[in-house]
């Protein structure tokens, strides 16, 4: 049987999903990167290689998320795509006709309006780094209780408080003055996903037009509090995707799908690189006043791939079979 | 006396020919880099924008390098610009620097107005010397607005990938190098010979894509990021809504010059969508995209540095603009934190929505 790898490296999680021919998940991974995302790769890769059943032939593989130059450079991926493109394509593979994403997780959201199959318009949010998903995970520490809880909870709520929440700072003050004047939990939880989503709404679906179906993917959909306060919001049915978590890796696999069909042939290097010694290291180049942190990617002693050079005379040294595209 | 000043893109090469024909020494800043953004935001307030943590950074980078002259633009109306000059000086006296601070405002009325002031910096030099002075400058800024957009030609269609960028460094030493207003035809034609002699492939398709935003994100690479040269490579040409000679002319000749672009036709193709000066550029932001939309571009990106309030107004505008007139709009909002995998996939996936328009519109042609 043939297959598909598809991998997001994100700065806070790393995916890998693996598909058949008709794009249906066989094995799908969600590992933490906690800041070393070839360590993770690789352990994602060799967790993958044990679980494959033995007539499996990986037939392509694609890479998305923001380590998706170093993570196509190490697997030799056949597409290196952004999470745009592959967020949107795994949405509509699942609910056909999909016009609206809505993406939450860790660190970013995003917003993707698909018109007839393609992607028509999208926004990501601008500034604030504090990701909706790291900020939910630090109440529910704070309030001492799981973060699957946080959603069940949610839902019970009668009259959800109107929580301020403009930023998690204001938030986080905001449920800590509403705490105290002694609103039960649920309704403070349900205020906190309904500010949540109008805060995601007027950033970051500012101006767009939110049509049906609508598809809500990454960490955050998890929490059916977020998905009940979306629906109030909008007024629209929300999907949620089974595997909403590891959406990217899945557009990703499916795209590394088309691209091999399409020529015939794979740069997939196997999963025995999952074995093989990469490092990543990196200097500060002095060659001009820019001081660029030129980062550098070794298999074994030797260079394979560099980058963040403004002016290219360390990245085009390299010469570079892949096409990056 | 050493004269320094904000960096703000390639405006250092006309102020120091301006002022170093003056006979005024000049001490330009180091290139902006990472340092200068850790300097300068340690000691500017949280939520002033960008542009000042810089110039701050700048400042005193510059008076590592010896300088003890501030020369700096002051400015009017509702953006917080007009007060950095004196906000900046105030921060400098209380970490102890000691420098002077000559704020040039722009001129109301007429050019005389910025020549008396320029007078005044340089202490009683003939008038026909300062006029003489200030038209190398600008003469100087043309030129390298010349070879940037030859660049902007050549990065998209370029064969080996990065020769645009070599040829267009070794163009701009042969402008910086000529010292005086003579010498610049010359090193312009032979910086002209450089760059023509990037190879192309000319029938590649391109998308083209027009800038617009706050003044000094769009001029000064390391705050934006060196959008243009990451939509280079990613195969797309890129117009700049403002360059530095154009806004020199407007802001400081009053429009003299003829002929060239002006902020004045993006103001006037503001309206409806915005009727008034709301500080900055915000005007021509809206402006401009109308424009581009007219001419046919296929995207703007718009630039603003985080709390830009001219900026903020015209980006809420901007969905209304782009859904009318049928052209897409991002926004990428820069700051500190702004992180450089964020940025790419932003208009990584931009390019790839305008590609996929761009092809619609060929197939129906
Ligand atoms: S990599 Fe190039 S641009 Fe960066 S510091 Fe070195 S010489 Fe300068």
């Amino acid at each position: 049987m043939k297959a598909y790898l598809g991998i997001d490296v994100g700065s806070v999680s790393t995916n890998l999903v693996l598909i058949d021919e008709q794009a249906h998940i066989i094995e799908s991974y969600y590992l933490r990167t906690n800041g070393q995302p070839i360590l993770t790769l690789q352990k994602g890769m060799r967790k993958m290689a044990a679980k494959l059943p033995m007539k499996i032939t990986v037939n392509g593989a694609g890479t998305t998320g923001s380590g998706r130059y170093l993570a196509g450079i190490i697997t030799g991926a056949d597409i290196i795509k952004n999470e745009i493109t592959t967020h949107a394509v795994a949405a509509s593979s699942i609910v056909p006709g999909t016009k609206t994403v809505l993406e939450i997780g860790g660190q970013d959201s995003k917003i993707i309006i698909l018109r007839n199959g393609v992607v028509s318009d999208f926004a990501m949010n601008t500034v604030c780094a504090a990701g909706t998903g790291s900020f939910m995970d630090q109440q529910a520490s704070r309030l001492n209780m799981p973060i699957e809880d946080f959603g069940p909870t949610a839902l019970k709520a009668k009259t959800p408080v109107r929580i301020a929440g403009r930023c998690a700072v204001f938030a986080e003050s905001d449920m800590i003055h509403k705490q105290q004047l002694g609103y039960n939990l649920p309704d403070i939880l349900a205020g906190l996903c309904e500010a949540l989503v109008r805060n995601y709404l007027n950033n970051v679906g500012k101006g767009k037009e939110i049509l049906a179906p609508a598809v809500f993917q990454g960490g955050v959909a998890a929490n059916v509090g977020m998905k009940k306060a979306f629906e109030k919001a909008l007024g629209l049915e929300i999907n949620i995707p089974e595997h909403y978590n590891v959406m990217g890796a899945l557009g990703a696999a499916i795209l590394a799908r088309e691209e091999t069909i399409k020529t015939g042939i794979s740069n997939f290097k196997g999963f025995s690189v999952a074995n093989a010694k990469y490092h990543a290291g990196g200097f500060e180049c002095t060659g001009c006043p820019n001081m660029c942190e030129v980062v550098e990617i070794y298999k074994s002693k030797k260079v394979i791939a560099r980058w963040g050079d403004r002016c290219g005379k360390w990245s085009n040294s390299i010469a570079q079979s892949e096409k990056i595209s | 006396m050493k004269v320094t000043f904000p960096h703000m893109g390639y405006l250092w090469i006309s102020l120091k020919a301006m002022l170093e024909y003056l006979g005024v020494e000049v001490q330009e800043p180091p290139p902006t880099t990472k340092k200068t953004l850790i300097l300068g935001s340690k000691h500017a307030p949280e939520f002033a924008c960008l542009p000042l943590k810089l110039n701050l950074g700048n400042f005193m980078e510059a008076a590592e390098m010896g300088a003890d002259t501030i020369l700096m633009a002051g400015g009017c109306g509702p953006c917080r610009f007009g007060y950095y000059a004196q906000v900046e000086y105030a921060i400098l006296q209380d970490l102890g620097y000691k420098y002077q601070l000559v704020v040039v405002e722009p001129p109301e009325k007429h050019i005389s107005e910025f020549l008396a002031r320029i007078r005044y910096i340089t202490g009683g030099r003939p008038w026909w010397q300062v006029i003489n002075a200030i038209r190398f400058g600008y003469i100087k800024a043309r030129v390298v607005d010349d070879l940037e957009k030859m660049a902007q030609w050549r990065r998209p269609r370029e064969i080996i990938p990065g020769s645009t960028d070599q040829a267009f460094s070794a163009a701009l030493q042969l402008i910086i190098e000529a010292r005086h207003p003579r010498d610049v035809p010359k090193a312009q034609s032979q910086g002209t010979q450089i760059m023509n002699q990037v190879q192309v492939d000319e029938r590649k398709p391109v998308v083209k894509i027009g800038i617009v935003g706050e003044i000094y994100t769009l001029l000064e690479p390391f705050t934006n990021l060196d959008v243009e040269r990451h939509l280079g490579r990613m195969g797309a040409e890129v117009n700049r809504s403002i360059c530095l000679s154009e806004w020199i002319n407007d802001h400081l000749f009053m429009g003299l010059i003829k002929g060239t672009r002006s902020s004045k036709e993006a103001r006037r193709a503001a309206p409806p969508y915005l009727n008034h000066f709301v500080g900055g550029h915000g005007q021509e932001s809206i402006g401009s995209t109308v424009l581009y939309a007219k001419q046919g571009f296929d995207g703007v990106i718009q630039l603003l540095p985080f709390t830009c309030m001219p900026e903020i107004v015209a980006q809420s505008i901007l969905p209304g603009v782009s859904a009318d007139l049928d052209i897409p709009v991002l926004t990428l909002v820069v700051d500190e934190q702004s992180g450089e995998a964020g940025t790419i996939t932003r208009l990584e996936a931009f390019i790839d929505l305008l590609n996929r328009k761009y092809q619609q519109k060929e197939v129906l042609a």
